[in-house]
C-alpha cells in the first residue's frame, strides 16, 4: 500500500505504453516516447512526444546563434583562454553599443555590433518560441493563457532591452549580456535614476512578486494537505465539489476568514505572477522617459520621509563655484 | 533505488557544505558596528576585532626621529645644489634626509637616491623623483587641508618603507582580449580587485587622473530636463570608482551617503565633503606631480602603457577611513609642510 508523500511523488503512472495522448492522428510525426523513473519522483515519468516543428526549430537556430555570439565573444575578451573563460565566465560580457552610437543601425562590431546581432537573434527567439507555445496551445484545443503569460515576461524583456533604449535615444540604456554584467547594470540603472525602490510601479512589481510566492505556497500546501482526500485531483474539485475542497475552504475560512475557490485561485496565481513583469515594465520604461530620479521624485509626492540630521548642513562643495 | 537516491543526497549535501565552509568568505564574528546615521537608516560601518587589529598591525608606525632644532647654518650655505630644501638648517635638512631613508629606503640606504662619491650629483632618477615628492609632500601640507587638515601627510604615509608605495595605480591595466572585431566591453566583465570583483569598469581610477572626467551621474531634477543625461555606462565608470575608493578607506557607502539617494549632499554625512576634496587632491597630484614622472623614471617602473604609477585613495589610506589611524607624524615636520603641534 501507498503512502502519500509531501516532497515527492511516491505513486508514478508507468501504462504499458506510452501515452500518445488526444488527437493522436494529428501528431503521428512526433512518435516515440519512453519512461524515466527519476522524471516519476519529480513529475510524469513518460518522455515524449516532443513537438518541435517550423517555429520550434527556427527559435532554437536563433537561439543558438545568439548563444554563440554571446559565448564566443565572451571567449574573445580573455584572448581564447579555455581555463580563464571558465574561471572568469560570470564575470564576461557582451556590452551595447557606446552612447555615441545613439541609435546607430549598424553598430562597429567591437562596440556594440555584436550585442545588437545576439539581441536581434535571441528577440527572434524568444517571439518564436511565443508564436509556437500559442499554436501549441491552440492544436490542442486549450486557452492561451500560457501564451500570455510568457507575452508578460517578454514585454519586460523587450522594455529593458529595445523600446525604453528607443524612447531614450540610445542602444547605450539597454541590458548587457552576461550574468554579473546584468546585475551589476541593474544596481547602476537603479543609481543612476535616484533609487527604483521609490518607482511606484517598481514596489507593485515586488509585491506582486512576492505575492506570488505566497499565493504559490499557500496553494501548494493546501492542495497537498487535501491529498488524502483527493484534493489533487483539482477539476473534479472544482465541478463536483467534494470533501477535499470543502475541508480546504473551511480551513482558509477558519484562518483568515474567506478562501478562494478550487477555480479562483489559479486565476489569482495567474495574474499575479503576469503582473510581476507587466508592472516592473512599466515602471523601467517611466524610468528617464518620464521621471528621471525616483527619490526626488517620491520627495515630491510624498512618499520619501525626511529623517533628522545628525550633524550640521552638508553642502555640496562644488556649489561655490569650484570644479567637479 | 530511493536509498541510493538518498544516500547521494546526503553525500552531494556534506560535500557542499564542506566546500561552503572553506571557500566562502566567512567573517567570524563578534561583527562590531557603528551607526553613523539616524538609526533606522542601515548607516552603520562594521569591522571584526582580526579586522581591526590586522588594521592596527598596518598601521604601525616606523621608529621615531629625534626632532631636529631649527637653528644653526642654512643648508644651502653647506650643500650644493639644494633647489628645494633651501629653507632649512643643516641639521633640519640631515634630520629630513635620516627620516625620508627610513620612510622609503630603509633597506637601500642613501645610495638609493645618491651617487655616494658626490651627493650633490642629480645623476641618480629617484634623487629627481625624491625632490619632486619632496614638492608634492608640502604642496599637500599646506595647499590641501580641505582634505589632509591639520594631521598631514609624510612620506611614510604612503611609502611605509617601500621605495614605490603598494598601492599605485597605472592607465588601462585591463585583462588581455583577442582584440579585432570581438567586443571589448569598453574595460568591463572582468572581475577586478580594484572594485572588490564586481563586473563593473576594471580600471576605476581614470577619474583621478582627469580633472574634467564627470563623476556625478544622478539628475539632479525629479523630472527629466535633457535629452543628454548622464548614460549608464558613466554610472557604471562612477559606481566602479566609488567601490574603490570604500575599499582604499576600509568603509562602505554609507560611511558617506546615506545610500537611498548617493547624489544628495543634504543627505550625506560630513565625511563626503573631505572625500569630495580628496578627489580633487588627487587629480591636481596625479596631474603636476605624478604622471609628469614618466620622462623622469625608468622603464620599469611605468605602467603597460609607459605612464607612471599614480595615487588614489588607498595610497595614503591603505584601508583606514583616516591614514595612520589618524595619527599625525606631519606635525613634527614643518620641513615638510606639516602644521606645527599646537
Amino acid at each position: 500500500m501507498s503512502a502519500f508523500e509531501n516532497i515527492y511523488t511516491q505513486v508514478q503512472v508507468w501504462p504499458g505504453k506510452p501515452e500518445d495522448g488526444v488527437l493522436a492522428a494529428r501528431i503521428e510525426r512526433e512518435k516515440g516516447a519512453t519512461f524515466n523513473y527519476w522524471l516519476g519522483v519529480i513529475g510524469n515519468a513518460q518522455i515524449g512526444p516532443i513537438y518541435l516543428g517550423t517555429l520550434g526549430i527556427l527559435s532554437l537556430i536563433s537561439g543558438f546563434i545568439a548563444f554563440e555570439i554571446i559565448g564566443l565573444n565572451m571567449w574573445a575578451s580573455v584572448n581564447w583562454s579555455p581555463i580563464q573563460f571558465a574561471r572568469q565566465l560570470p564575470w564576461l560580457a557582451l556590452e551595447p553599443p557606446k552612447p555615441e552610437c545613439g541609435l546607430c543601425i549598424i553598430a562597429p562590431l567591437n562596440e556594440g555590433g555584436w550585442w545588437q546581432m545576439a539581441g536581434f537573434f535571441l528577440t527572434a527567439s524568444v517571439l518564436l518560441w511565443w508564436w509556437r507555445m500559442y499554436r501549441r496551445a491552440r492544436e490542442l484545443g486549450l486557452g492561451t493563457h500560457t501564451a500570455w503569460a510568457f507575452a508578460s515576461a517578454i514585454w519586460l524583456y523587450l522594455v529593458l532591452g529595445f523600446i525604453r533604449p528607443l524612447l531614450m535615444g540610445h542602444w547605450s540604456e539597454a541590458v548587457p549580456f552576461g550574468i554579473f554584467p546584468h546585475l551589476d547594470w541593474t544596481a547602476a540603472f537603479s543609481i543612476r535614476y535616484g533609487n527604483l525602490f521609490y518607482n511606484p510601479f517598481h514596489m507593485l512589481s515586488i509585491a506582486f512578486l512576492y505575492g506570488s510566492a505566497v499565493l504559490f505556497a499557500m496553494h501548494g500546501a493546501t492542495i497537498l494537505a487535501v491529498g488524502r482526500y483527493g484534493g489533487e485531483r483539482e477539476v473534479e474539485q472544482m465541478m463536483d465539489r467534494g470533501t477535499a475542497a470543502e475541508r480546504a475552504a473551511l480551513f482558509w475560512r477558519w484562518t483568515m476568514g474567506f478562501n478562494a475557490t478550487m477555480e479562483s485561485i489559479h486565476r489569482w496565481a495567474w495574474w499575479f505572477a503576469v503582473l510581476v513583469p507587466f508592472t516592473g515594465g512599466i515602471g523601467i520604461l517611466l524610468t528617464g522617459t518620464v521621471v528621471d530620479n525616483w527619490y526626488l521624485w517620491g520627495v515630491q509626492h510624498g512618499i520619501a520621509p525626511a529623517y533628522p540630521h545628525l550633524w550640521p548642513p552638508v553642502i555640496d562643495p562644488a556649489a561655490s563655484g569650484a570644479a567637479q | 533505488m530511493k536509498l541510493a537516491a538518498a544516500f547521494l543526497g546526503v553525500v552531494i549535501t556534506t560535500m557542499l557544505t564542506i566546500a561552503m565552509l572553506f571557500t566562502a568568505g566567512w567573517v567570524r564574528p563578534p561583527i562590531l558596528g557603528q551607526q553613523n546615521g539616524f538609526r533606522g537608516l542601515g548607516m552603520d560601518q562594521l569591522i571584526t576585532p582580526a579586522a581591526q587589529r590586522r588594521l592596527e598591525l598596518a598601521n604601525a608606525l616606523p621608529d621615531a626621529i629625534p626632532i631636529a632644532a631649527p637653528e644653526g647654518p642654512k643648508a644651502t650655505e653647506v650643500y650644493k645644489n639644494v633647489q628645494v630644501l633651501t629653507d632649512l638648517t643643516v641639521v633640519q635638512f640631515n634630520t629630513l634626509m635620516a627620516a625620508i631613508t627610513t620612510w622609503v629606503a630603509p633597506q637601500q640606504g642613501c645610495a638609493y637616491c645618491h651617487n655616494t662619491d658626490n651627493l650633490a650629483d642629480d645623476s641618480v632618477y629617484a634623487k629627481k623623483v625624491a625632490r619632486r615628492m619632496i614638492q608634492m609632500t608640502r604642496h599637500v601640507n599646506t595647499d590641501w587641508k580641505a582634505h589632509v587638515q591639520a594631521t598631514g601627510v609624510v612620506c611614510w604615509t604612503c611609502h611605509r618603507g617601500n621605495p614605490v608605495p603598494q598601492y599605485v595605480w597605472y592607465n588601462n591595466v585591463r585583462w588581455p582580449q583577442a582584440g579585432g572585431f570581438a567586443t571589448t566591453n569598453y574595460g568591463l566583465g572582468h572581475p577586478s580587485l580594484a572594485n572588490d570583483s564586481s563586473s563593473l569598469t576594471q580600471d576605476p581610477y581614470s577619474p583621478l587622473a582627469d580633472k574634467d572626467a564627470v563623476i556625478r551621474v544622478q539628475a539632479i531634477k525629479a523630472l527629466p530636463v535633457s535629452r543628454n543625461g548622464a548614460p549608464i555606462l558613466d554610472t557604471e565608470a562612477t559606481y566602479s570608482l566609488m567601490i574603490a575608493m570604500s575599499q582604499g578607506l576600509g568603509v562602505n557607502c554609507t560611511f558617506c551617503h546615506n545610500t537611498r539617494e548617493f547624489g544628495q549632499w543634504t543627505e550625506s554625512t560630513p565625511q563626503r565633503v573631505t572625500a569630495w576634496h580628496g578627489i580633487q587632491m588627487a587629480r591636481d597630484l596625479n596631474g603636476a606631480y605624478l604622471a609628469p614622472l614618466k620622462d623622469v623614471l625608468p622603464a620599469d617602473r611605468l605602467g603597460p602603457h609607459g605612464d607612471a604609477p599614480k595615487l588614489n585613495c588607498a595610497t595614503c589610506h591603505q584601508g583606514a577611513n583616516k591614514p595612520l589611524l589618524g595619527v599625525s607624524l606631519a606635525k613634527d615636520y614643518p620641513e615638510l609642510g606639516g602644521s606645527q603641534a599646537k
